[in-house]
């Protein structure tokens, strides 16, 4: 089983195959239009989960496109764009924030944390364990926002009762409605936290 | 997205003369205007970026409350003085929006949301209020979510705000900085109706930038309360809301602020409810008798009838509850 390229290594080369052909498949984000585009691209450095980076961006760039596109990390997921769904949620300075709506160039010296950085080394952070354990998920493609969510949300003490949960996880829409079990997953996580 | 660039003013000063330049725009938390930019709604040439301004205090004292424009809804919201002091305003946040959101959308910029109109967020269609004199589509179409107050032949528009109707109730005063100085105005004088410049939301003059809103403490302020029925349980925009606050003495109301969202053209006050309660006893059948003037000349359409119902028994529980 060892010579198979994961799914994230495809992600990688699909990558650079972009980057080569500098026409990417969500060029639209990226300048929705080259003779539109009269800004240069501007530096901006920040931490993501931990690791200082500088990408150059174009201005228009959203954090999400930022974190996906120029920065590799495609665990934070594209469903809206627009702030209607919580699927691209990361912490910026400890604080949920849905990335689609954050533009990436006014994240000079911010702490960023996304899905690959919740886990501590190899030891799942308790929210992702308690997905697992309570299947708090379908289709997996609202997964990476939803765990984001519920991480911040234990932290602001707001997982208090099921309905209480059910309020401050509102921002994050589960097409598949897997929601059943990922309350259960986050009241499991809020105890054993 | 038009291209743009972004400027970071170092004091409030830089900031409007920034702002004063043509096809510019403030931008705070972001979460409105980027979207109507991802949409080519709002094409900006420049932003001017208020994050670097220190103007994100939120400051109870016993004569009132002061909120600089830069506070995150998410953190007005938890304020134990607001929770307590202002109830009304802190219930409205919490009903608006998402956790996520309102961890990035400030108090000012939540006053200049624009409407949620499908055809003004849709550049495919006519819109009086994006393309001045090219129509309204939502006269005769879908309306459903639409206004039934301070509507014009021109826009019928609802103002989306939940903020705002709370602050109706509590008298805030919004402070402004221009080019020609400081100027202070009350945010029922804040929005304007539709009439026939429908392109044209509030008094805001180009370059001028919201510092604070100044609300005071009072009686009614303490004893009030924030209702909003919806589409769906959470995470979605009024059908209709209701804000009221409540001076009582004893069993009576000495004097009653009323005000309703998803409604209005504008965040709408009801001052002939106000009046049906002012000096009389909180009974059953005197709340029920006022909650049924609400919404003294509206024009509904076939689809948004509903609303004018909905509003009075919105109205009537929002009473209840704060009266209790
Ligand atoms: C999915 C979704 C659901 C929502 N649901 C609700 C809801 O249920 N109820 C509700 O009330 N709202 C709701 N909103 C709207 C949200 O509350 C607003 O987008 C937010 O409050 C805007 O604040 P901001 O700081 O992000 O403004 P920005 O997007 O940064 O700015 C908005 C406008 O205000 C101007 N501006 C900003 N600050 C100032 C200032 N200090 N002085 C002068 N001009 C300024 C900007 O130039 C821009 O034109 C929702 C938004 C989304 C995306
Ligand atoms: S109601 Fe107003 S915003 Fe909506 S289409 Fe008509 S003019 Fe435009
Ligand atoms: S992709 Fe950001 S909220 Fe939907
Ligand atoms: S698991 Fe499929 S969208 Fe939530």
């Amino acid at each position: 089983m060892d010579e198979l390229i994961t799914r994230r290594e495809v992600m990688v080369v699909a990558a650079g195959g972009m980057a080569l052909s500098q026409a990417p498949a969500h060029g639209a984000d990226r300048a929705s239009d080259a003779s539109e585009k009269q800004t240069s691209d501007v530096p901006v450095s920040l931490r993501v989960n931990g690791r200082a980076l500088t990408l150059h961006v174009d201005q228009r760039t959203s954090l999400l496109d930022a974190l996906r596109e120029y920065a590799g990390l495609t665990g934070t997921k594209k469903g809206c764009d627009r702030g209607a769904c919580g699927a691209c949620t990361v912490h910026l300075d400890g604080r949920r924030v849905i990335s689609c709506l954050t533009l990436a160039s006014r994240c000079q010296g911010k702490d960023i944390t996304t899905i690959e950085g919740l886990a501590n080394g190899d030891q799942l952070h308790p929210v992702q364990a308690a997905f697992i354990e309570h299947d708090g998920l379908q289709c997996g493609y609202c997964t990476p926002g939803q765990i984001m969510s519920a991480a911040a949300l234990i932290k602001e003490g707001h997982a208090g009762s099921d309905p209480e949960i059910r309020e401050w996880m509102s921002g994050n829409i589960c097409r598949c409605g897997a929601y059943p079990n990922i309350i259960a997953a986050i009241r499991h996580a809020s105890r054993g936290a | 997205m038009q291209a743009f660039t972004l400027t970071q003013p170092s004091n409030i000063q830089s900031a409007v003369a920034a702002a004063s330049e043509p096809q510019t725009k403030y931008i705070a938390g972001g979460t409105d205007l980027l979207q109507l930019a991802k949409d080519d709604i709002e094409t900006p040439r420049q932003l001017v970026d208020l994050e670097p301004l220190p103007m994100s205090g939120i400051h109870a004292g016993p004569n009132g409350l002061r909120l600089e424009a830069l506070a995150r809804m998410s953190d007005v919201a938890a304020h134990p003085a607001v929770v307590h002091g202002w109830p009304v305003l802190s219930q409205a946040l919490l009903a608006s929006a998402s956790p996520q959101i309102r961890n990035m959308a400030t108090v000012g910029g939540n006053l200049l949301q624009r409407t949620r109109c499908g055809y003004f967020r849709d550049t495919g269609f006519a819109c009086n209020k994006r393309v001045p004199g090219s129509g309204c589509p939502a006269i005769n179409g879908e309306n459903r979510m639409h206004a039934i107050l301070g509507v014009s032949d021109h826009c019928i528009a609802t103002n989306p705000g939940d903020m705002a109707v709370a602050m109706m109730v509590l008298d805030a005063e919004l402070e402004l900085i221009g080019r020609n100085g400081t100027r202070k105005v009350a945010i029922g004088d804040f929005h304007r109706l539709p009439a026939d410049t429908p392109h044209i939301e509030t008094i805001l003059r180009p370059g001028e930038l919201i510092t604070g809103i100044a609300i005071p403490a009072s009686a009614a302020a303490r004893r009030s309360g924030y209702l909003k029925v919806r589409d769906r349980a959470s995470f979605e925009f009024a059908v209709v809301s209701a804000a009221v606050a409540l001076d009582m003495d004893g069993g009576t109301i000495r004097s009653a602020r009323v005000a309703a969202g998803g409604v209005g053209t504008k965040p709408w006050r009801l001052p002939e409810v106000e009046a049906a309660l002012t000096g009389k006893p909180a009974r059953a059948a005197t709340l029920q008798e006022a909650a049924g003037r609400a919404g003294e000349g509206a024009k509904t359409t076939a689809m948004n009838a509903f609303k004018l119902v909905l509003l009075r028994r919105a109205v009537l529980r929002a009473l209840q509850t704060v009266a209790a």
